[in-house]
């Protein structure tokens, strides 16, 4: 099922699943990911699963290359059930100090911003992955019109909660970050609480996502 | 109650506690934080006689100004740091890879790193503060870790729960060596830049910007053109991966990285010069030299050995 296994530098396996991003090459992603996990490997000390890529970082001291790549090679993956899923809505402010590279976007795409936010909202998203910063939802697929490009030079700062938009992809930005997508928009909703050791993340693979528009004011008083 | 602690009088640039950081939580976003110059902080432990992954206070260019209050407690910093302890009656300039002994009312300045970023205080005893999944580690960004995932402040305490009994002094002979080339393995997407570009990144000098941080090192220097996409989907990153954004400046990702990017990786820093390259300081120069994968397994074998080598010496 892996298509290739290669070395990223000298302590992780890149395991490629393939080049196209869709809901059966992530799930495959996802089930590996979770098999490898269940093994609890000695010397694995991280795995990153994405679209169509897993990661499988491990401590270069106790193993190498050659040997993490037959541990998993050997690995007996089955296909098991469908991913568990939960269905959650985010609010979402486009007030202008929010949504920083709408006009850019309009430009980008060539379509103007009610149509933006008429494509994107309400409609429903699928969890693709977490990750980059704790707790970041990707969240696909929009609409062919709506894809864009990352900026040519990431932001030093992307403020906390933060809406962004990159190719086929939504996400959120649950920290204040550096970071490259398209800022359409905020939201009040806390996305990640590392309080809760066991489950910080509240949207996780295989989730659905709706965003919903709200006022300046319903942002502002979103907690109150 | 703790009747041993610190009051920062002065916190210093970027103090974080640190130790060897936390695993296993890659795929919800959390990356490895932890000490960014695991030789440096190891020594520092040992010094003063602690268990090697113990937690230190890690500092950058400028440390804190700290009073201590309690009984007689160890302390050691390693790096290339400048520090002075002022006693009543006496002031002593410090060494670095040296056990000294701090008294009630004395005073400990760190007042700079010398051409480095990094430096590490270690003291003989266990500060009394957090875990979050099993390591006390800042990361600022997500304020994960000790000390409510902050940096240490100006005017707050500092506790230390227990003292080691036994305080021995403790001394090792080492200088921090600086590098400038940098050796890399080839990154998953190499191939996506033209001819000159790879010929620039192994052949030129890049300068470390300013804009460098725990989670990332951005370099200046020609730029390194992408000929097949400058995106890529995005996907799992690791410390050390060279990514190069569109507008052709390397950023290499260091230990508070994002856990996923979308730009291609050009290359990955070998384990084995990690610890040496987060100790270049903005404006310092960088050659990037390619080695195979085998290459790179020895040579941080070499330097797992030299460090461990090290602190059994002391």
């Amino acid at each position: 099922m892996i298509k290739n296994i290669s070395n990223l530098g000298d302590a992780a396996l890149y395991c490629d699943f393939g080049s196209d991003v869709n809901k059966e090459i992530n799930s495959r992603v996802i089930r590996y990911f979770k098999s490898i996990q269940k093994e609890n490997i000695d010397g694995i000390n991280n795995l990153t699963p994405s679209y169509n890529k897993l990661i499988v970082s491990f401590d270069l001291k106790k193993k190498n290359f050659q040997t993490i790549k037959k541990l998993i090679e050997n690995l007996n993956v089955i296909d098991s059930d469908e991913l568990a899923s939960n269905k959650i809505k985010i609010p979402v402010c486009c007030d202008e100090k929010f949504s920083l590279d709408i006009k850019r976007l309009e430009e980008k795409l060539k379509i103007n911003r009610d149509k933006i936010y008429q494509k994107f909202f309400g409609k429903e998203f699928f969890c693709y992955m977490t990750g980059f910063i704790a707790g970041m939802p990707f969240l696909g697929d929009l609409e062919k019109e709506m894809r864009a490009n990352r900026l040519e030079t990431p932001r030093v700062k992307v403020p906390k909660g933060s809406v962004g938009l990159t190719e086929q992809f939504a996400n959120v930005y649950t920290f204040e970050s550096p970071g490259g997508w398209n800022i359409i928009g905020n939201t009040p909703l806390v996305i990640f609480d590392g309080s809760k050791e066991n489950n910080p993340n509240l949207i996780n693979p295989g989730d659905k996502v709706i965003f919903e528009q709200i006022t300046k004011d319903q942002h502002n008083n979103y907690y109150e | 109650m703790n009747k041993n602690y610190f009051e920062v009088k002065r916190a210093g640039i970027n103090t974080t506690f640190q130790d060897q950081g936390r695993g296993n939580l890659y795929h919800i976003g959390i990356p490895f934080s932890g000490a960014m110059d695991n030789r440096n902080f190891q020594i520092s432990n040992k010094l003063v006689g602690n268990e090697l992954n113990s937690p230190s206070i890690e500092f950058a260019y400028q440390g804190p100004l700290l009073k201590y209050f309690g009984d007689k407690i160890n302390f050691a910093i390693t790096g290339d740091v400048k520090f002075v302890v002022r006693k009543k009656n006496n002031n002593i300039v410090g060494n670095c890879y040296q056990s000294f002994t701090l008294e009630n009312d004395d005073e400990l300045d760190i007042i700079s790193t010398n051409k480095s970023v990094y430096g590490y205080l270690a003291v003989s005893g266990e500060f009394d503060i957090d875990y979050q999944w099993s390591s006390c580690s800042v990361n600022t960004k997500a304020n994960i870790g000790a000390n409510n995932g902050k940096k240490i402040e100006d005017a707050q305490k500092i506790y230390i729960s227990k003292i080691n009994n036994n305080l021995s002094d403790k001394k090792l002979n080492y200088t921090n060596t600086k590098i400038e080339n940098i050796r890399v393995i080839q990154g998953t997407n190499f191939d996506y830049f033209s001819d000159q570009g790879k010929s620039f990144f192994f052949e030129k000098e890049f300068i470390v910007s300013k804009l460098s941080d725990r989670m990332g090192m951005r370099l200046e220097g020609p730029k390194i053109e992408n000929i097949v996409d400058t995106n890529i989907k995005s996907e799992g990153l690791i410390k050390g991966v060279i990514q190069v954004p569109a507008d052709g400046n390397p950023i290499i990702m260091l230990s508070d990285h994002g856990t996923i990017g979308g730009y291609p990786k050009i290359a990955v820093v070998i384990s084995a010069d990690y610890d040496k390259l987060v100790q270049l300081t903005p404006g310092s120069k960088i050659k990037f030299k390619k080695v195979e994968l085998a290459d790179a397994e020895t040579l941080f074998k070499l330097y797992d050995l030299e460090t461990e080598n090290l602190i059994s010496q002391i």
